[in-house]
This record gives C-alpha cells, structure tokens and sequence, in this order.
C-alpha cells in the first residue's frame, strides 16, 4: 500500500503543480486573482479536442494553435474586463467569476453537456514498484517539472521577467520609471493564461472534457496555493504535491471516505489560513498592504 | 342596451371557439442541452410523427393532432429551473399533458408542481422510489402521475444482482474461482445506499467475497487511487453504482490501467454512445444495466432503435422512452375518449401496454413491473466500441459477455 501512495500521490501532484503554478504566478506578479484560470484551461481543452478529433489535425499542431488561441483571448480578456477593474480586488474577482461562468455557458450552448474524451498522446502503462502508471501522466509530470523551470527561466534571467517582478514589487515606481504596467500585467496573464492552456492539452485527456471541468480544479487550486502561499511558484508546487499526498492518503486509509479527499484538501486551506496565513512560502498579508 | 346585447352575444358565440382545442399538447420535459433531454425530445418526436402520419389521436370522434412543447429544465444544473420550467409548460404554454423529467430530486420537485395543477405527468428518466411512495399514501393528490421508464430503483437492484450473478457465473467458469471477489465502487449519493446495503448483505450468500466500499464523488475528475487499492485488493469484479461523469473517468482510467477486473453495475453514462468516445476507446469490457438496445424485448424494439438510429444516427437511451409514454398515452385517450384528467387516470391503471421496453402494467405505485414478460430491463457491454447487450440471455438478439484477457 505504501507504494501506491507514494506513486499515486506523486503522479496526480504533478498533475495538480501544473494547474497551479500559472494561478499563483498571475497573483505572485500581477496581484490579481484571476478566478477564470481555470476556464481558460477548459477553454483549451475544448480548443484541443475540436482541433484533434473534429478537425483531425496532428497533436502537436493542435495542441500549439490551441495554446496560442486561448492565450491570445486572455490577453483580450484582460484589456476589456479586467484592465478597467484592476485597481479595486473584488471588483477582479467578480468580473473574472462571471468570466468563468459565459466561458462555461458560451461551451454548454457549443458543444452540450455531454462529456467528450481526448485521446492520450502517448499510449500505454508503465509498471513502477508494482504500480501502473500511464505514460500519459508520466507526460504531465515531465511537462509540469518543464513548466516551472521556464517560468523560473523568464522570471529571472529575462528582462521580461525583470519588469514583471519590478511592477509585482512596486506599481507605483515600477510606473514612475517609464513601465508601461498594464502592458506588463497584460503579459503576466497571457503567461499565466499559456500555462493553463498547458494544463489544458496535457491534462485533460486523463479527464473527461465537459463545461463543468473547471470547478473542482479551481477548489483544488486554491487550497494548492494557499497551503503553498500565494503567489510562491516553489510553494505552489510542494502544496501539490502535499495535496496529492494527502488525497492518495484518504483513499488509501478509508476508502468509504473517499469523496471527501476534496474535503479534506480544503480543510488543510482552512487550517492554514488559520493558523500560517501566508502559507509555506508565501508573503504575509500585513506586508503586502 | 344593443351594444350589451351585441357584446353577450359575441361573448356567447366566441366562447366555444376558443375553447374548441385544435391540437393535443404535450410538453416534453427534460436538460435539453444534456443527452437525457435530446433523447426526451427524440423519443417524443419519434411518437408525434407516427400518430400525426396516422391523422392523430381520435378523442370522442374527433381527431386531433399532437404538438409537442420543448421544455428545457435544466434540471442538472438546477432543481429551481425544472420548477420554473415546468410552471410555464402548464400555465403560459398551456400543455395539456406533462412527459419527461431525469434527475429524481428535480423530478420530486416538478411532481407537486403537476399534481397542484392535476395534470398527467408521465415520467420518463427518474428512478427514485419516493415518485411512487407519494402516489400510494396520498392517492387523490398523486393520482396523476405515472412512471413509464425506468423501472423503480429497487427493481433496478434485483435486474443488477440477477444480472451479476450471470457475470460471477462467467468468471467461476473462465478463471476456476470459486467465490469472485468483488470491489464496490459507488459514488457518494443517496440513490446507492440502499444498493450498497443490499449488495454487502447478499453478495456473499451468491458466492462472492465483498472486498470493501470505495466511494469517490459523483463528479470526481479522477480514481486512479481508487483503482490503484482495488487493484491491489485482486478485485476480479467491479460492481460499479455511478451516474454521474465519474462513470466515464471509472471506464477510461479502468482501461489505461489495464485492469483484469470486470467493471459491471449501474453505469448511466455507459449506456449513452458517446461513452466510448468520451473514454477515449479505454471503456473496453465496462458493463452496465441498460433498458433499451437492438434486441426483442418486444416486437416494436428493434423496429424503432433501427428507425430512431437511421433518424438520429445514434442508439436510443432509456431516456427515449418518451415515445411509449406518449403512445401509451394515446391508447388511453382513445380508450376513454376523453382527455379529461380524473377520467384517463383509471383507464392508464388499467392499461396493458406494448412498448419498446417491455410489456408497461402499473402497480398500485403508479410504477411499472419489472420482471420476465413485463418490463425485463437488459445488461450491456462495451466490446470494441460497440454497446453489446448480454443479459437476460433469453432474449433474442444478446450475445456472450466478454471477459479481458488474463495479463
């Protein structure tokens, strides 16, 4: 038993860091709380499902237009609804809620309700310590380590990245030295938004594709970058993990009880926000007033 | 003194006019943007073009035509808008009789609103025992409602384990076991309780070794710790209890797992074709109770799954039994020559009926008989894409349960 927690927990962390680092990097560097992450990664899947089994183009085609298009409908997002609204915070978290919600309903009148599957792009399992594992999520893991290290990469040794962390750090200066801050924050969306549409073409063929499919990541998303600490993409990554570690533990350790790995995660958000508001590696709230 | 004259008798003369009705209405009541409501709709159009062709349905000498009222109750979504919905089939759009409903809370709720207005209601997609409960302790105000399909969810439980038994039997043969070990797989919902109960109680007097409960959400994105334990566990069967989207998850990541166990049981969304689609061709072996498919359950079955699938180019769901409803309902109306609510209800208690799902008699609940000769129900199995029934096997058109091969 113990090695199909460590396996599972690792294998759906991995899926869970790459749903969450793009959440926590758009707060980490724009401050704003961009709800519709999520939806723009369901958004992606259903770009990649219509492109690979509708249109039938090759995957890797797909799977780039895909993450272009979305990407560039952040970018137009942000310009029309949240730009005008960017300096009051819930006026941001309302308008991208209802983003989420035209988004979900904008699919449910293409496509209906029903569920559709996107085949995996790599076929076949792997059996490790006795455990099978898909190569498919295998894919996810490798991806979501690639991910971070390229955020890692633009954040810190690009000049793109210097002017992102510079307006995160210091709106008003970062104004006041010539940046063009809405540009920068327009870019931290689009980067953000790219790596759900990421999340979307990798992930989705291990889920199911429905207008729905964006509530319960976003639920898991937030006790993710919580417990990790808004905004840290190091902490982001370890909440999955320990989310993923905690929902295989669930399972394991009472599988009468295990609809409530959800719940449990989000007791864990609680809990901390308690007790470590800041989370892991988070910044405190007092310090960011 | 002459225009109130000349009023009172345009009054008089116009009245019968508007009264006088010109079509039947009935409204089809389901989540039109779901594949439950396509199939209400479907299944309901099927039935409104064999009796417009034939010049309608004769009420007292007079033959009226059938208009059908799409409603959409979005009741998968939201129990408030199937209220709302079907308050407006009854008072804007006038329906004369209500068909349909999927979602057995939605469906409780859109009950008292028909019964309120003491109109037929003829259910076509909710399960819960509770719809015909209401009928036999408060006869006068639930009177109206019936039940068409599918049969309650306590004889859904006998048409598994019956169907269950079939597959142990298979597996004993196939893999020399002498008592399969069986893994509970249901979602957390208040429908699988009772089967869960009933399933731990009995499984073992059938020869089958209950190995635990697993229990992951309706519309949980992912079980593969899930499957990872039952794997563990040697599970040579699955017995799934699953409606929601789960139901695919639970077939794709059974199939990208390479399980050798056999998921059977009550799986909503294996029935519907676009399962194998949705799972990405993994939902291999993945069984399930099903009510309708190309086998002669009756002779009208087969003829209207081929006329339903060159019309819709896809398979009927269980949800397509609008079509009896509103057949049945015409035999009714006919019989009773009216369409005066208090007057059909005896006649559709009495009625012996001859559908695609079986032969439809109403129990005292207003529900119909499950069993041999009545309602049989069926079970299904994927086999390469294609939905294959294979119980009961006395039926014409089945064809042998398939097992993995052994890894």
């Amino acid at each position: 038993m113990l090695q199909d927690i460590l396996v599972t927990g690792l294998v759906n962390g991995g899926v869970y860091a790459l749903l969450a680092i793009g959440f926590s990097l758009v707060f980490g560097v724009a401050r704003i709380v961009n709800i519709a992450h999520t939806a723009f990664y369901m958004l992606a899947a259903y770009c990649f499902y219509t492109l690979l089994v509708t249109a039938k183009l090759n995957v890797v085609l797909a799977a780039l237009i895909a993450i272009a298009a979305v990407t560039a409908l952040a970018a137009l997002c942000y310009r029309l609804v949240i730009e005008p609204v960017r300096s009051h915070e819930s006026a941001v978290l309302i308008a991208t809620i209802a983003l989420g919600l035209i988004f979900q309903e904008l699919m449910l009148v293409a496509f209906g309700g029903n569920f559709l599957g996107i085949p995996s792009a790599i076929d076949g399992v792997v059996s490790f310590l006795g455990v099978s594992i898909p190569y498919q999520r295998l894919l996810i893991l490798v991806v979501a380590a690639a991910v971070l290290a390229a955020t890692w990469v633009v954040l810190y040794r690009t000049r793109l990245g210097l002017a992102i962390r510079a307006t995160a750090n210091d709106l008003e200066v970062a104004n006041l030295m010539g940046m063009d801050v809405n540009r920068v924050a327009m870019v931290a969306v689009a980067l953000s938004v790219a790596l759900a549409a990421i999340a979307g073409v990798v992930v989705a063929p291990v889920f199911v594709v429905d207008p729905l499919m964006w509530l319960a990541p976003l639920v898991t998303m937030l006790a993710i970058v919580v417990l990790g600490g808004l905004g840290s993409l190091k902490g982001s990554l370890l909440g999955a993990l320990i989310i993923g570690y905690v929902e295989a533990i669930t399972v394991f350790a009472l599988p009468q009880g295990a609809f409530l790995k959800g719940a449990v995660a989000l007791s864990i958000m609680v809990v901390v926000l308690l007790v470590r508001p800041e989370g892991l590696f988070g910044v405190a709230f007092e310090e960011e007033r | 003194m002459l225009r109130s004259s000349l009023l009172a008798v345009v009054l008089v003369t116009a009245a019968p006019l508007s009264q006088a009705q010109s079509t039947l209405k009935i409204a089809i009541l389901g989540p039109m943007a779901f594949v439950q409501g396509e199939n209400h709709w479907a299944g309901a159009e099927m039935a409104r073009d064999e009796i417009n062709r034939g010049g309608g349905i004769s009420v007292g000498g007079k033959r009226l035509p059938v208009e059908l009222v799409r409603i959409d109750t979005n009741e998968i979504q939201s129990v408030p808008d199937a209220t709302n919905a079907i308050e407006r089939a009854i008072t804007r759009d006038k329906a004369d009789f209500l068909v349909g409903g999927f979602r057995s809370e939605a469906v409780l709720a859109m009950q008292e609103i028909a019964m309120d207005n003491k109109k037929i209601f003829l259910g076509a997609g909710a399960a819960h025992s509770k719809l015909g409960i209401n009928v036999e302790t408060n006869y006068d105000r639930y009177k109206y409602w019936f039940r068409v399909t599918p049969v309650k969810d306590a004889d859904l439980v006998r048409q598994s384990f019956a169907a269950l038994g079939e597959v142990a039997a298979q597996i004993r043969k196939q893999l020399g076991k002498d008592s399969p070990k069986v893994a509970i797989l249901a979602e957390k919902a208040v429908w699988v309780e009772g089967i869960v109960a009933a399933a731990q109680k009995n499984l073992p007097a059938m020869k089958m070794e209950v190995l635990g409960l697993w229990q992951p959400s309706a519309v949980a994105t992912d079980v593969t710790a899930e499957l990872a334990a039952i794997d563990r566990a040697g599970a040579d069967i699955v017995f799934t209890l699953l409606s929601g989207p789960v139901g695919i998850v639970v077939g794709r990541q059974m199939g990208e797992r390479g399980m050798k166990a056999i998921a059977f049981g009550i799986n909503v969304e294996a029935q519907k074709d676009a399962f194998w689609q949705a799972t990405a061709s993994k939902g291999n072996y993945v069984s399930t109770l099903e009510t309708i498919a190309e086998v002669e359950i009756t002779p009208k079955t087969v003829p209207f799954v081929r006329a339903f699938k060159a019309r819709f180019k896809k398979s009927p769901t269980y949800n397509a039994g609008t079509y009896d409803a509103i057949m049945l309902l015409k035999e009714a109306i006919e019989k009773a020559e009216t369409t005066d609510a208090d007057k059909l209800v005896p006649v559709l208690e009495k009625t012996v009926f001859t559908g695609i799902t079986g032969v439809i008699e109403f129990d005292k609940r207003h529900d119909p008989l499950w069993g041999p000769g009545k309602v049989p129900g069926l079970a299904v199995q994927w086999q390469d894409g294609e939905k294959v029934p294979f119980w009961p096997p006395q039926v014409k058109g089945t064809r042998p349960f398939k097992m993995p091969a052994p890894k």
